[in-house]
């Protein structure tokens, strides 16, 4: 287990920040504020492009179709697709959906989802927030069992990538404890109503009213799903880390582009310490979340068991990073940044809702302490 | 994802093995866990019989400074090698124990500008750990501003004559030898400086240690009255000094940053918070933003040593650093006094014992601690200057 990048890593790497930089640049984001591609919150025809090149596969292994690269691989390439805040599910289906279909489905469940999730054809989305606040101990969403089937009743918010979603991963409550169903997104009972989000990326509210399931619908065994979430989205929260530390880092090198060219007082005002010493301690920020963000992909390669203190650690100090990155573009920037033209404002929204998604930095502070025995 | 072992990756594996096979018949498993010294005379934990064995050992190895040739002392190794021995090193507990201000600093400026008699000459003593060295940089008015140092070094034809001050000079009262700059052209600044090396026994040299706000100190003041120093001694050009203490510099700030990554593991919070704090009926501390809070320090502590693993790994991968030293010493820095402040937090009012029967040793040294820690950010470069360097050197911003 290595912190420092392979010659393979590095060139996964390049060909996606190639990539992001000349077919998804923060353009493609501020189009999905327009009503054609605000139904999808996101672009498909971009997905398609990252699923030919792939991307959609690389966590998945090699025996259930994938290609097996492993999560510090996804990382590389979710870093520079967080350079330009590129929108798509690539996380939330390939990584996580995908990985709880490989831990816990069912042969017929993996044979249906997986192939399609791979080739970008299909989304699938995981139903699991209820409210305000992210616990995936604390549900309150009930499946009850009627017979052979399961009857789900209960709303899930904000479900992101849910506008575009073909399936739903569902987690509820049952009598043995957590439990998710895979339900098509046109599943009898299902309906949503999109969530305009401030990252402008699909979300959305999925109504599910006496949505009744057969026992197939079952992800693993009743009662028993917690661990395999657990370790589904820590999959995710790393990946997702490795996102926002990209995103962090081309806010960082707008902002210190500005710095150097922007003239006050007749010099620049990258010259005057005060800026100049805010500037290094987001730096120390940023390579401290590089290397939790790195260890958290290896040790989930590795099997080490201490991946999920270590997805906490990445996925905390991205959020305190990312925010602090994405405010202090938005201060030197002055007025400017301010402004919806610029691109400051994307970087801060997507800021709080990166940090907001599967557990922000408090959640992971709490969690951390806990997995430290305190 | 298969990646297929070079040539070199073998020999990288062999040498690891003939590492880790060395440690396992030299290291003394009494000394596991103990910090790396800054000096010999810092407080030595562990059977001492252990110290002189191991210390004894790794100079006989060359392995206190690995990269060195083998005739001044070392072992004559690739970086990539030293980089195995210092991670194999860390994996069993050990330290590198004939660590130095010498070995961390002088030596590798030495290497680079010294000429050969003055290599034969210091360098293999500091390699067996027999030559105590001190930094003599720091003057009253010269602090942050290095470069108006005012001690008077005057041509004497056939000798150096040095009259003026230095201060902050760590462990001066302990050491054979000082290096240092002195001025020795008034004129100019910075092109104005020279680089010494200074027998500590010369006459006209006074030593006295600094009491700290701690009670202790390992600082001192150094006075020069008349110090005679041979023509020999100077290391480079007359008035070339700046650019070596420049590199010194550098390399200082090499070694802490390694340093406080050494010393990281010392002090372990969580068993003193659960020793000296209430906790709930889950085991956790009471007090939620007590908690709060050693979390968060614990999360950059532990993401700031995975950043000194990182830059291992990317030593030995052959790649250059991406974290610059002067921000490792910061977060280094800024780790170790979060870890004072929480420490004597946790122990709450014992924690305010300064002497005597009314505290434990462990609450008296914690205190000590905490106080020391606060030299952290202002030695080797304040926190203030090393953000200039990375401000100007790493991120390119402008100069005022």
């Amino acid at each position: 287990m290595t912190l420092a990048l392979t010659e393979e890593q590095t060139m996964i790497r390049d060909a996606a920040a190639g990539w992001a930089a000349e077919r998804a640049p923060t353009t493609a984001l501020r189009a999905l504020r327009k009503e054609a591609l605000a139904a999808t919150g996101h672009d498909p025809a971009l997905y398609a492009e990252m699923a030919e090149m792939g991307w959609t596969g690389v966590t998945i292994p090699e025996a259930e179709g994938g290609f097996g690269m492993g999560f510090a691989a996804a990382g590389l390439i979710a870093e520079q697709l967080g350079r330009t805040l590129v929108a798509s599910p690539l996380i939330g289906s390939a990584v996580v959906a995908g990985a709880i279909l490989v831990m816990a489905g069912s042969a017929e469940q993996k044979a249906a989802w997986l192939p399609r999730i791979i080739a970008g054809d299909a989304v699938v989305a995981l139903a699991l927030d209820e409210g305000p606040r992210h616990d995936p101990t604390r549900l309150a969403f009930d499946a009850r069992c009627e017979g052979a089937d399961w009857v789900l009743d209960g709303v899930k918010r904000p479900v992101f990538d849910g506008t575009a979603a073909d399936a739903f991963i569902v987690a509820t409550r049952t009598p043995g404890g957590l439990s998710l169903f895979l339900c098509p997104a046109d599943g009898p009972g299902v309906s949503r109503a999109a969530l305009r989000q401030i990252d402008s990326r699909g979300a959305a509210l999925v109504t599910f009213a006496g949505c009744r399931l057969g026992a197939e619908a079952l992800i693993g065994a009743e009662g028993k799903a917690a661990a395999v979430l657990d370790r589904a989205l820590d999959r995710g929260r790393a990946v997702l880390a490795a996102e926002m530390l990209g995103s962090a880092q081309a806010a960082f090198d707008a902002t210190i582009d500005y710095l150097r060219t922007r003239v006050q007082f007749d010099k620049p005002i990258g010259a005057f310490q005060a800026l100049q010493h805010r500037a290094a301690e987001l730096l120390a920020e940023l390579e401290l979340t590089r290397s939790a963000v790195r260890a958290a992909l290896a040790a989930i390669d590795a099997g080490d068991a201490d991946e999920a203190r270590l997805a906490s650690l990445a996925k905390a100090l991205a959020g305190r990073t990312l925010r602090k990155v994405a405010q202090e573009m938005v201060q030197m920037h002055g007025g400017i940044g301010m402004t919806d033209e610029h691109d400051a404002g994307l970087y801060l929204k997507r800021a709080q809702a990166a940090d907001m998604t599967w557990g922000n930095a408090a959640f992971h502070r709490d969690r951390y302490a806990r997995l430290s025995g305190f | 994802m298969s990646t297929s072992a070079a040539p070199d990756a073998e020999a990288v594996d062999d040498f690891r093995r003939e590492v880790r096979a060395w440690l396992g018949a030299n290291f003394p498993p009494s000394l596991k866990g103990h910090p790396a010294l800054l000096s010999g005379h810092d407080e030595l934990h562990g059977p001492p019989e252990d110290h002189a064995r191991w210390k004894a050992a790794i100079a006989g190895k060359g392995w206190g400074v690995p990269t060195w040739p083998v005739e001044y002392g070392g072992a004559g190794l690739s970086d990539e090698q030293a980089d195995v021995i210092a991670g194999e090193m860390e994996r069993i507990g050990a330290f590198q124990p004939i660590m130095s201000m010498g070995l961390m600093m002088l030596g590798p400026t030495l290497l680079e500008f010294g000429n050969k008699e003055q290599k034969r000459r210091h360098l293999p003593p500091i390699a067996r750990s027999e030559m105590q060295w001190c930094q003599g940089f720091s003057e009253p008015g010269a602090g942050s501003d290095l470069a108006s140092l005012r001690l008077r070094c005057e041509d004497r034809g056939d000798h150096w004559l040095l009259n003026g001050q230095k201060i902050w000079t760590s462990y001066a009262h302990h050491s054979d030898w000082c290096f240092l700059l002195a001025r020795t052209d008034t004129s100019v600044k910075h092109r104005g400086i020279s680089f010494l090396l200074v027998d500590m026994e010369t006459p006209g040299i006074d030593v006295r240690p600094i009491e700290l706000i701690n009670g202790i100190s390992h600082f001192c003041e150094v006075f020069f009255s008349d110090v005679r120093v041979p023509k020999e001694n100077l290391v480079g050009e007359v008035n070339g000094g700046w650019t070596i203490g420049k590199r010194l510099l550098q390399h200082e700030r090499t070694g802490l940053s390694r340093l406080r990554g050494a010393k990281a593991h010392v002090l372990d919070l969580v068993p003193i918070a659960r020793r000296y704090q209430e906790t709930d009926a889950d085991g956790r501390l009471a007090d939620g933003d007590l908690r709060g809070r050693l979390a968060e320090h614990l999360m950059t502590d532990h993401a700031y040593r995975l950043t000194l693993e990182r830059r291992r790994d990317e030593g030995e991968a052959g790649t250059k650093p991406t974290t610059p030293v002067s921000t490792l010493k910061n977060i280094g820095a800024a780790m170790g006094q979060q870890r004072g402040e929480l420490a004597v937090e946790l122990v709450g009012l014992n924690s305010l014992g300064w002497a005597g029967d009314g505290y434990s040793a462990e609450e008296l040294e914690l205190t000590s601690q905490w106080l020391h820690s606060k030299c952290y950010s202002i030695y080797g470069g304040s926190h203030e200057i090393q953000n200039n360097i990375t401000a100007r050197h790493e991120l390119g911003l402008p100069s005022d």
